[in-house]
């Protein structure tokens, strides 16, 4: 047989398969979209859950989900830029800079899971925080710290070393240099990696399950030694073992696009300022 | 003077914060460990209890399935562990009612241990469980001792019954298989459709089209887990009823599937930047040759890429081993050992998610659970330390 004609063919499988994967994600997503369109009203966005969470709305899950999302990212977000500075523009290549590397893409691989299970034990038993937001917003503070960590150092050594030498050269020292050159410039990508942690902070459901999230807590939170409520849980809690599950389906198909919709204004924020600096 | 202490102050703090993920990893393992090894310096039998027996018995030691094994009526005879040839007697705790008055007894089952004492002394062939508080030093019969919970009892043993009474089974194989079929069905699935996608927006598809796909697979990737979760729950698992007759669609292929879409992008990002990290010379060289795009593919590019294709694979294998939530959802969550995909399963992180809730802390239970979370974490070290080994710097051409 011809080759360009096995390629052709091969081709068009390829092309068959490419556009299945994308198939299958406008599937999912208009399959939430359609469905939890039908749900979604102020009144389910602004109103506690009532009726065993049959009716009702998710405002407490929101609040809780936007809780955990800035207190995870008062916590990752500094301490993942200031480590990124330091392993970029610091730490000379050798043992302890592929040691700390090493460590942080272990701690990148590390399943949620497992730092549900760490979280609960040093944040909610050892330190006494009990189930609180402060003791999840540290777990997942944790969790997304390596992602801060990867895309600030990708902005920093986007950065080209011209921009330094000229600093130093006008005498600037270092840490002057890294101040008023390197970070504002880089300023725009290491905002990308904020918003994708909080887009990825917000979805993650194992993490807070022991150590903050509560299953039916309708009202707000006082301190952030209280519990509250989250939307991926909450879903979860809809889907799986809610009080009556047949009736509360239309509250999850409506809370998975309330999740869906944050996620997507996360990622699609984050493209946009990095469009707009290229 | 004082500037330069300060500059010095804030190299500190940098310095500091980058020790953070290394301390945190020390610290994971340190919890993980100590929790996880505590769990094999406990007893099966349930805390403050003992199991006796007559003091003529010749059997002394059992191993935690024995006694259970006993308990459940699995054994007529004594000589199934190793005793003599009568018949087993069980006396269960709340059965001493019948055979003794409750002024015996006595109204807080203060006389408890003089009763199942007396109890033994009449029945040479009888099992009990007996209260540590109620063994006093009149007591005739026998303590067995129960061999400690060990690692290779939990390798082998096929029960998860991590609250059975009055000993505890924790058996792992059926997780560690259920895991593994999961995340094989995934990889079978996600590895062809991934690489095939990649191929085709790294080295066919019109730059303009690939505008359009590359950011879709991205916004794929930050779909929330419990989202999928839900979707399969809702759409996949009915579809598998229905499809194979079967009277729960929750099984081991439901996992698959689901996993298979999100191990998706990750499959097909890494492949396509292994592919787009082939230099062009490589490919005109095979071109000018006069083979087709496909041989220069198939022949060229993909042997070229190989490392980055074998790190998607890998990493791919370990989003899906690790996945906690979707899996919770849509597998069934029963411990039993697997013999077919569209069985259910359950996997290691669904059973920490599914258990950890209702554990006492420090228990024996909730220290198995945080055995299960050391194999997770040195399945995900190795992973990644495997990963840095391929994709080391010298590999590269």
């Amino acid at each position: 047989m011809n080759k360009y004609l096995i390629e052709k063919i091969i081709f068009w499988i390829f092309r068959i398969m490419a556009f299945l994967v994308v198939g299958i994600l406008f599937w999912i997503l208009a399959f939430i979209a359609a469905e939890g369109m039908q749900v979604i009203s102020w009144e389910f966005i602004f109103s506690m859950p009532k009726e065993g969470m049959t009716q009702g709305g998710i405002f407490p899950a929101i609040v809780g989900t936007i809780c955990l999302m800035i207190g995870s990212m008062l916590f990752a977000f500094p301490i993942g830029v200031m480590s990124a500075i330091y392993l970029n523009e610091f730490l000379l290549p050798g043992k302890l800079k592929t040691f700390i590397n090493l460590m942080t893409d272990n701690l990148a691989g590390i399943p949620s899971i497992v730092f549900g299970l760490f979280g609960m034990a040093l944040f909610v038993n050892k330190l006494h925080f009990g189930d609180s937001i402060l003791a999840g917003s540290l777990t997942l503070g944790l969790f997304v710290l390596p992602i801060i960590i990867r895309t600030t150092e990708t902005a920093l050594k986007s950065i080209d070393d011209t921009y330094r030498h000229a600093s130093y050269a006008m005498g600037a020292s270092k840490l002057y240099t890294i101040k008023n050159v390197v970070i504002p410039m880089a300023m725009p990508n290491i905002i990308t990696g904020l918003i994708l942690g909080m887009g990825r902070v917000s979805g993650e459901t194992a993490p807070i399950l022991f150590t903050v999230a509560a299953y039916f807590l309708p009202q707000l939170p006082d301190s952030i030694y209280d519990q509250v409520m989250a939307l991926p849980y909450h879903l979860y809690v809809l889907a799986t073992s809610g009080t009556d599950i047949e009736s509360s389906r239309p509250m999850a198909y409506g809370t998975a696009l309330v999740l869906i919709f944050i996620v997507l204004i996360c990622n699609l924020t984050a493209n946009f300022i990095r469009s707009i600096k290229n | 003077m004082l500037k330069k202490y300060i500059e010095k102050a804030q190299i500190i703090i940098l310095a500091a914060s980058s020790m953070i993920t290394t301390i945190t990893i020390f610290l994971i393992v340190i919890f993980l460990f100590t929790y996880g090894l505590e769990f094999f310096s406990n007893s099966a039998v349930e805390k403050g209890f003992d199991i006796a027996v007559h003091s003529s018995n010749p059997v002394s030691k059992l191993s935690p399935t024995q006694v259970q094994q006993i308990f459940d009526q699995e054994f007529i005879s004594w000589n199934a562990v190793g005793g003599s040839n009568d018949s087993l007697e069980i006396l269960h705790m709340e059965d001493l009612a019948i055979h003794y008055t409750e002024e015996q007894i006595g109204l807080e089952f203060e006389h408890m241990g003089t009763c199942i004492s007396d109890y033994l002394s009449n029945h040479p062939n009888a099992i009990t469980i007996i209260p540590k508080a109620n063994i006093d030093p009149s007591f005739h019969g026998k303590i067995i001792q129960v061999s400690n919970l060990q690692l290779k009892d939990i390798f082998t043993t096929s029960k998860w019954f991590p609250t059975s009474k009055p000993v505890a089974l924790f058996g792992i194989l059926p997780m560690i298989l259920g895991t593994l079929l999961v995340s094989f069905g995934a990889i079978i699935l996600a590895l062809p459709l991934g690489i095939a996608t990649a191929i085709y927006m790294a080295e066919i598809m019109k730059p303009s089209w690939r505008k359009f796909i590359k950011p879709t697979i991205e916004l794929l990737a930050g779909i929330p887990s419990v989202v999928f979760g839900f979707f399969g729950l809702v759409v996949i698992v009915p579809i598998i009823k229905d499809v194979f007759q079967l009277e729960v669609g929750e099984t081991a292929l439901a996992g698959s599937v689901i996993l298979a879409i999100m191990a998706l992008p990750t499959i097909i990002t890494i492949t396509e930047d292994a592919l787009k990290n082939v230099p062009n010379a490589v490919r005109e060289a095979s071109l000018s040759l006069g083979a087709s795009k496909w041989q220069t593919i198939l022949h060229v590019v993909i042997p070229f890429a190989k490392n980055g294709i074998n790190t998607a694979t890998v990493l791919g294998i370990g989003r899906a081993i690790g996945e906690t939530m979707a899996v919770l959802m849509v597998t069934g969550n029963s411990a039993i050992i697997p013999h077919s995909f569209l069985q259910p399963v359950r996997t290691i992180p669904a059973t920490i998610a599914a258990e950890l809730g209702e554990v006492s802390f420090g228990g024996t239970h909730f220290q198995a659970l945080f055995a299960l979370g050391c194999i997770l974490f040195l399945f995900s070290m190795s992973i990644t330390l495997y990963v840095n080994y391929i994709s080391r710097p010298k590999h590269k051409i």
